[in-house]
């Protein structure tokens, strides 16, 4: 959740997230170990943002969100040009 | 022998990588030791040790094209499996450059094949189009189909996949390609698998089958429009230059002859301890994806992604306990970029470890690994601060 607890959207109309987690400048698979470490910090329904340049994070959420079953809802870029993948808590 | 660490050194029954090197088969080691005092001369020269030297050179020739079903004027030496990929795709490019320079390949082809393609964009202004697999690595003949829509020069497709087994559909492949020719990337199967016909060329490397390094084997089928696409000399072979590696040449032959000799067995013994491998791992490792085609796959390889696990830490910490594995992840390396291979099947590029037999692994070696192995990637995980 951002300061004022409204869901943040990401520019060029992104997919929108609860939570963003900054992972610039981490390299893999640091950034996929942030998003399990942190997705129990969002509820079931709600989502979860991963911004990282990390070329594998590309691959890498969507396969973290196959095998822990869930949601990959899709990329878009933040503020700064950054990649940031959604993901959606199933469970 | 120890390593740095004074851990029992990788070059015994721990050495998981027969896909990156194959150990030189025993029968490879006497031709080679016993051509290297006999086929040292120039095979060009008419003189007597010219004549052994072109006897050997014409029988390792022969080997393998027995070995391999083809003619003997088809085959051809090279210096590496990359320069007989190089010569494969780029001869049959030029072939039928006339008709288009463009270059159909599947995602997951080995990067040999890629630079193939690249510098024939950038030197002859041709195009390349990669074509999409399904997750356990497959070619979509669907797509090779639309991708054949438009003319093409060549379709390059391997026959098996060097990190992750799976084996194409060659023949699907060679119908689909209809009057496109097709070059096969043999290099992980020879000696293994079967090279079912319909290449217009193909390329293999020795040290794969356990022969010495340093010897590719190009494929041209006869009436081919294939094009030197380099330099030639009026040597022994019009397709290659430069001096012939006789002994080389012939202990590659004498490997690959072993090696079919003992196939059928080593495929049934090969398979049943990737099986073991893939259902252990499976279930000893937590959030672990065994990753290629669990039926249609090479006998002696089986990949894995770990996830939350650096690729690179594991065949450190595998190394210091004794075994040699490969990963295709590369999160420390300089490129960073994850393997293509991985990514084209949407697969998790880190914690990546490729296990590959040799013709002398035991049920023993893969069972201490299997024992080993879950301590190894929780640790990392542990330290990695997965919680």
């Amino acid at each position: 959740m951002n300061a004022s607890g409204e869901a943040r959207h990401g520019p060029g109309g992104t997919p929108p997230a609860d939570l963003e987690l900054d992972c610039r400048g981490m390299r893999c698979p640091l950034p996929v170990i942030r998003l399990a470490n942190n997705i129990g910090d969002v509820a079931v329904g709600q989502s979860l943002a991963v911004v990282a340049e990390d070329p594998a994070a590309r691959s890498d959420v969507p396969a973290w969100c196959r095998m822990r079953e869930q949601e990959y809802v899709g990329e878009g870029v933040a503020e700064d040009g950054v990649p940031r993948y959604v993901v959606r808590r199933l469970r | 022998m120890t390593n740095s660490t004074g851990a029992p050194a990788t070059g015994g029954h721990g050495y998981l990588d027969a896909a990156s090197a194959e150990p030189l088969h025993p029968a490879a080691r006497e031709a080679l030791l016993a051509a290297l005092d006999t086929g040292f001369a120039d095979p060009l020269r008419l003189h007597g040790r010219g004549r052994d030297a072109r006897l050997l050179l014409d029988n390792a020739r022969a080997v393998v094209a027995s070995c391999l079903g083809v003619r003997d004027d088809e085959v051809s030496f090279t210096s590496s499996g990359t320069a007989a990929v190089h010569l494969g795709v780029l001869g049959l490019l030029r072939g039928r450059a006339r008709v288009s320079t463009r270059l159909v390949h599947s995602a997951v082809e080995h990067s040999a094949v890629l630079a193939a393609g690249d510098w024939w964009t950038r030197e002859h202004g041709g195009t390349t189009d990669p074509v999409g697999v399904d997750r356990h690595g497959r070619l979509a003949v669907g797509a090779l189909a639309a991708a054949l829509e438009r003319p093409a020069g060549a379709v390059a497709v391997q026959s098996a996949n060097h990190e992750v087994g799976t084996l194409q559909s060659l023949e699907e492949v060679y119908a689909g390609a209809g009057d496109t020719p097709v070059f096969v990337d043999a290099a992980a199967s020879t000696g293994r698998t079967d090279l079912p016909p319909g290449w217009s060329a193909a390329a293999a490397s020795a040290h794969k089958w356990g022969g010495p390094a340093g010897v590719g084997v190009l494929l041209v089928r006869k009436g081919a429009r294939w094009r030197a696409p380099f330099p030639t000399d009026d040597r022994t072979d019009p397709r290659v230059s430069g001096f012939e590696n006789v002994p080389a040449a012939l202990a590659a032959a004498a490997a690959l002859q072993a090696r079919l000799a003992e196939r059928d067995e080593l495929d049934a013994r090969q398979r049943a301890l990737v099986d073991r491998i893939r259902d252990r791992v499976a279930a000893t490792v937590p959030d672990v994806e065994v990753v290629g085609d669990p039926a249609a796959r090479l006998p002696h390889l089986v990949t894995f992604s770990c996830l939350y696990v650096d690729g690179e830490a594991v065949v450190t910490e595998l190394d210091r306990r004794g075994f040699a594995v490969a990963s295709g992840s590369a999160c420390t390396a300089s490129t960073l970029a994850p393997s293509h291979v991985l990514e084209a099947m949407g697969v998790l590029t880190h914690g990546n470890v490729r296990v590959s037999l040799t013709r002398d692994t035991t049920a023993d070696d893969v069972e201490r690994f299997l024992e080993v192995l879950p301590g190894v990637v929780a640790e990392i995980r542990a330290r990695a601060g997965v919680r």
